[in-house]
């Protein structure tokens, strides 16, 4: 049995009379010690789709009309209060993307962090455990670092304070909801590499989510590509970053700006993520989609396993892997 | 003549503190920097936040005064102009700003904050004129005209910037200094802004100080590239010579550190150990000594000047150059070239 299991999770936010749909259908399977990024832009419902592990979202103003979200084989949709208590923070921890307003500033780091031990441990909720949890995530001279407050720590440190804390109930699951797009390029190789490092020894599973493709090469088992509601692509990491075959995928992995390419224009794509509410026909890439076909505006495309392991939301698929990237597409 | 030129320019400030509030020490933003940006030229400035890149842009186009050093633009000494005298002149220099949020007014629609600067300038002679003008430059940066009625706050963040963009070019300004101008962007709709500004550049013949901490990014549109660490620069190079041969190893670790989708790139990850340090307490000798790789006794005491390796290849660091230094070898792997 996988640790989280989410099936055809479907999530309207309610405004006024109206429904808007954030989340349709997302299903996708985290095994024990397997990490699963999840890649979109914004407003595309992956940070939506991150919260409603544990339950997060406000309802109202959010709906669960359909599915489930398996937690070691429980239902976390259907769960009570008390329930819900226990797994946020102790089963699932978070980390967000802003770790300077994530963190209490009037009080102490090391008293924050020792606030969840004193839930989820609350025998180990000792200045010892904490100098341990601070060291595990590489900040120097925890001894002394536990009596500071956040404002006097640089943004990689309140982020390592951030997991250190998340860290703290001995989670099994880690959901990283961008967590270095607020960071520099430096202290955001720093962090990836502490993820790394800590998904290797702990054997905890992760859920990062993140807009941007080339942080994820390293760290992810597999990826999930979400567009406006929708998972679009699927597949091992590895896999999919040779060959991705939707082609939105494609265009956003040739979005990234990379080295050596002075004075070159980027292959940036057209359009904007379409409006929750606003939503075309069809398949939803199709106004944006390079290979875009007269069908694409009326048929709506199922996600299909087209390899083993390897799931896309594009009929036209073959063609995506065979078209060349375009060195002038317009913007 | 450059169009720019700014010469050992350093903003300094006070430290503040206790009774009659003494100044205590002085936090050396940006100490003793030297730059030239060409006609139709972009000078791309990179480095970690408070690496002091911010406010040289900003002491640059006089939003903050510096506290030495001389700025040039055109021929024209503009450190010592007064008030009124600069705001004249500040029709030739824009800026564009990181947060695409902050920066527009939410009570002005569109068109106000296009239409301000063009009757600040008197640019527009009759209300068509003015109308006409604000739809041109919607146009020009990809927005429909008739989004000049809309609020801020109906547009996405993308757009926004793009709307910051369009109030810059209103003036035909000569330079605009774009600081962080897609940090805050998706990189989809980041690329979508990089395309605008080299358009942009060509059809309108600007020169651009473009200011971000990815350098990626930077070395993608900029001719030259300068990086910055803790108020000095420390290497300054054509952009096609940083990224293929980069001679301080912090411009190393910069590069290094570059998110890379190729999984099959075998790049050596080089991670820097810590932060950037303290600018109001900076390290003995060179700054970058305790986070460096490659540090010598003779870095924690002597500060490494800006010395010029290659033709018009700027590094500061005692090694460059010599064996012991960063070889100078492509350090990107594979995906260079």
């Amino acid at each position: 049995m996988p640790l989280l299991e989410i099936k055809n999770l479907k999530l309207d936010f309610k405004q006024g009379d109206k429904l808007l749909r954030a989340v349709d259908g997302v299903s996708f399977t985290l095994d024990a010690g397997e990490t699963v990024c999840l890649v979109g832009e914004s407003g595309c419902g992956k940070s939506v789709t991150a919260l409603s592990i544990a339950k997060l979202v406000p309802t109202p103003p959010a709906i669960y009309p359909e599915g489930q979200i398996l937690l070691n084989g429980q239902d976390v949709l259907k769960m009570g209060k008390n329930e819900l208590r226990s797994i946020r923070g102790g089963m699932v921890s978070y980390i967000f993307q802003d770790p300077s307003a994530s963190l209490n500033p009037v009080f102490r780091v090391g008293n924050q962090i020792k606030e969840s031990l004193k839930l989820h441990r609350p025998k180990f909720a000792t200045d010892a455990e904490v100098i341990r949890l601070l060291k595990l995530v590489g900040i120097p001279a925890p001894e002394s670092r536990i009596r500071d407050y956040p404002h006097q720590m640089s943004g990689g440190m309140q982020q390592r304070v951030m997991i250190a804390m998340a860290l703290a109930s001995e989670p099994k699951l880690l959901v990283a909801d961008e967590p270095t797009t607020a960071l520099d390029v430096t202290i955001q190789a720093q962090i990836m590499e502490l993820l790394l490092d800590l998904k290797k020894r702990l054997g905890m599973s992760i859920l990062l989510i993140t807009h941007n493709l080339g942080i994820v090469g390293d760290i992810a088992d597999r990826l999930a590509v979400m567009y406006a509601g929708q998972i679009v692509e699927m597949a091992p990491a590895n896999q999919m970053l040779k060959r991705p075959l939707h082609p939105y995928t494609k265009s956003l992995m040739h979005s990234v700006p990379k080295l050596g390419h002075e004075l070159e224009r980027l292959n940036a794509i057209p359009g904007n993520v379409p409006s929750i509410g606003f939503m075309p026909t069809g398949c939803r890439f199709h106004p944006r989609c390079p290979i875009a076909h007269s069908d694409c505006s009326k048929n709506v495309p199922e996600l299909v396993e087209v390899e083993p392991g390897h799931w896309v939301r594009c009929p036209y698929w073959p063609e995506a892997v065979g078209e060349k990237p375009r060195a002038q597409a317009a913007v | 003549m450059s169009l720019l030129e700014v010469k050992n320019l350093k903003v300094h400030f006070p430290v503040k503190h206790g009774l009659f509030s003494r100044v205590k020490a002085h936090v050396k933003a940006v100490d003793d920097v030297s730059l030239t940006v060409g006609h139709g030229e972009t000078v791309g400035l990179v480095g970690e936040s408070g690496c002091g890149k911010t406010t040289l842009g900003r002491a640059i186009i006089r939003l903050l005064d510096p506290t030495a050093g001389q700025v040039f633009f055109n021929g024209e000494e503009i450190t010592k102009l007064k008030q009124g005298e600069l705001r004249s002149r500040r029709r030739q220099f824009q800026m564009i700003f990181q947060d695409p949020y902050g920066s527009l007014n939410p009570r002005m629609t569109v068109g106000q904050i296009i239409g301000e600067a063009i009757d600040i300038h008197k640019l527009a002679a009759t209300p068509e004129a003015r109308r006409e003008r604000i739809s041109s430059l919607l146009k020009d940066v990809g927005l429909d005209a008739r989004y000049a009625d809309r609020y801020p706050h109906e547009f996405s963040g993308g757009q926004r910037q793009r709307i910051g963009i369009a109030r810059a070019l209103a003036v035909e300004p000569k330079l605009i200094v774009c600081d962080e101008p897609v940090s805050a962007l998706d990189v989809s709709v980041q690329a979508q802004i990089i395309n605008l500004l080299m358009d942009i550049q060509r059809e309108h013949k600007l020169s651009y100080l473009f200011i971000a901490h990815d350098l990626a990014v930077v070395e993608h549109i900029s001719h030259r590239v300068m990086v910055m660490y803790l108020g000095h620069v420390v290497e300054s190079a054509p952009s096609k010579t940083i990224c293929r041969r980069p001679l301080h190893p912090y411009t190393q670790a910069l590069i290094s550190a570059v998110p890379e989708v190729d999984p099959e790139s075998k790049r050596k990850r080089i991670i820097l150990p810590g932060d950037v340090p303290s600018p109001i307490n900076p390290p003995s000798g060179c700054p970058f000594h305790p986070r460096c790789p490659i540090a010598v006794d003779r870095c924690k005491v002597e500060v490494p000047p800006l010395r010029e390796i290659t033709p018009g290849h700027w590094a500061a660091c005692h090694l460059a150059g010599t064996p012991a230094g960063v070889s100078g070898t492509k350090v990107g792997g594979p995906t260079l070239g």
